[in-house]
């Protein structure tokens, strides 16, 4: 493994920043531009950079593929579950009303959960794709 | 973006053709952030210019660096190409000026939107209220996509594993 000082150390330091980036993009989404979907992306590409950088082998190591492929369905999991816990409720499927007695919070919450729904199944696929493509290589 | 786009098609290098791709993509961000799109600029940045090119690269790894002559003339495509663009450029006319106010565009929905969503959401970014309040069934649906895409690539490729 050929590994370059200079850019190793240089990831070491960009990639911490890259991950709460995202998530400042993740929560931030409210009030700025962003959302689940960007910051799923930009979580992701966090991650292929570390590959790239320090070898599918390492990498798979630390972030084992299991996590991502199981992201995937978590994703819309949380979605549609939010989703349905409106309809339990007596709402409409997908109204966030229903999970607060203040239909603005509930509006929130509703938003945040989705967009952590759209979050968590945006990483797992990039991811695993990602990993997909990699680990044929090493065979 | 011009010159990119006809770098891209000239280069037989597929190598060069990627990274002419990525500039394209990081010109295309600029673009968007030029016309206020934020949400749109932040996902081509790291789709377009970051993930697909790192995919691009590692599919590059798989195949041929250079790309093979084409065996036909391209003559009917080249036709067909410009039939079609001049058609969209002959439509382009029947759009209002850029920018105008008084479009249906503006004056349909999205004034509803843009005065309903904060009494109504407590959200004070619209295009998050839009799409995960008003049209979080289509988000849903958006979700389901990728999930399927995912499913579709990750199957793909591991049965190939499993065969080696």
């Amino acid at each position: 493994m050929r590994l370059d000082l200079l850019i190793r150390i240089s990831a070491k330091i960009f990639i911490p920043f890259i991950m709460v980036f995202a998530f400042y993009v993740q929560f931030h989404g409210d009030y700025g531009p962003g959302g689940g979907f960007q910051a799923g992306v930009i979580f992701a590409a966090s991650i292929i950079l570390y590959t790239i950088i320090f070898g599918s082998k390492k990498a798979q190591k630390d972030f084992p593929a299991i996590v991502f492929h199981s992201m995937i369905p978590i994703g819309v999991i949380i979605f549609s579950g939010t989703g349905l816990l409106s309809v339990f409720n007596g709402y409409n499927f997908l109204d966030y009303d229903a999970l607060s007695h203040y239909p603005k919070h509930g509006q929130h919450i509703g938003i945040i959960a989705i967009e952590i729904g759209v979050f968590v199944t945006v990483i797992g696929a990039m991811v695993s794709i990602f990993y997909a493509f990699v680990s044929r290589g090493s065979k | 973006m011009a010159i990119t786009t006809i770098g891209i098609i000239k280069l037989r290098n597929l190598f060069s053709v990627v990274i002419l791709s990525t500039i394209y993509s990081f010109l295309m961000a600029s673009l968007l952030l030029i016309f206020d799109a934020v949400d749109v600029a932040l996902t081509e940045a790291a789709v377009g210019a970051g993930i697909s090119t790192v995919l691009m690269l590692s599919v590059l790894h798989y195949t041929k660096r250079n790309e093979e002559k084409p065996k036909h003339s391209s003559i009917l495509a080249i036709l067909v190409c410009i039939t079609v663009g001049g058609l969209l450029i002959y439509g382009t006319y029947g759009l209002p000026a850029f920018g105008a106010a008084n479009t249906p565009l503006h004056t349909h929905v999205s004034s509803q939107y843009l005065l309903r969503s904060l009494p109504e959401t407590g959200v004070p970014n619209v295009v998050t209220s839009v799409l995960a309040s008003y049209r979080g069934f289509d988000t849903l649906g958006e979700v389901i996509v990728v999930f399927t895409a995912a499913i579709g690539v990750i199957s793909l490729l591991r049965k190939d594993q499993r065969e080696n």
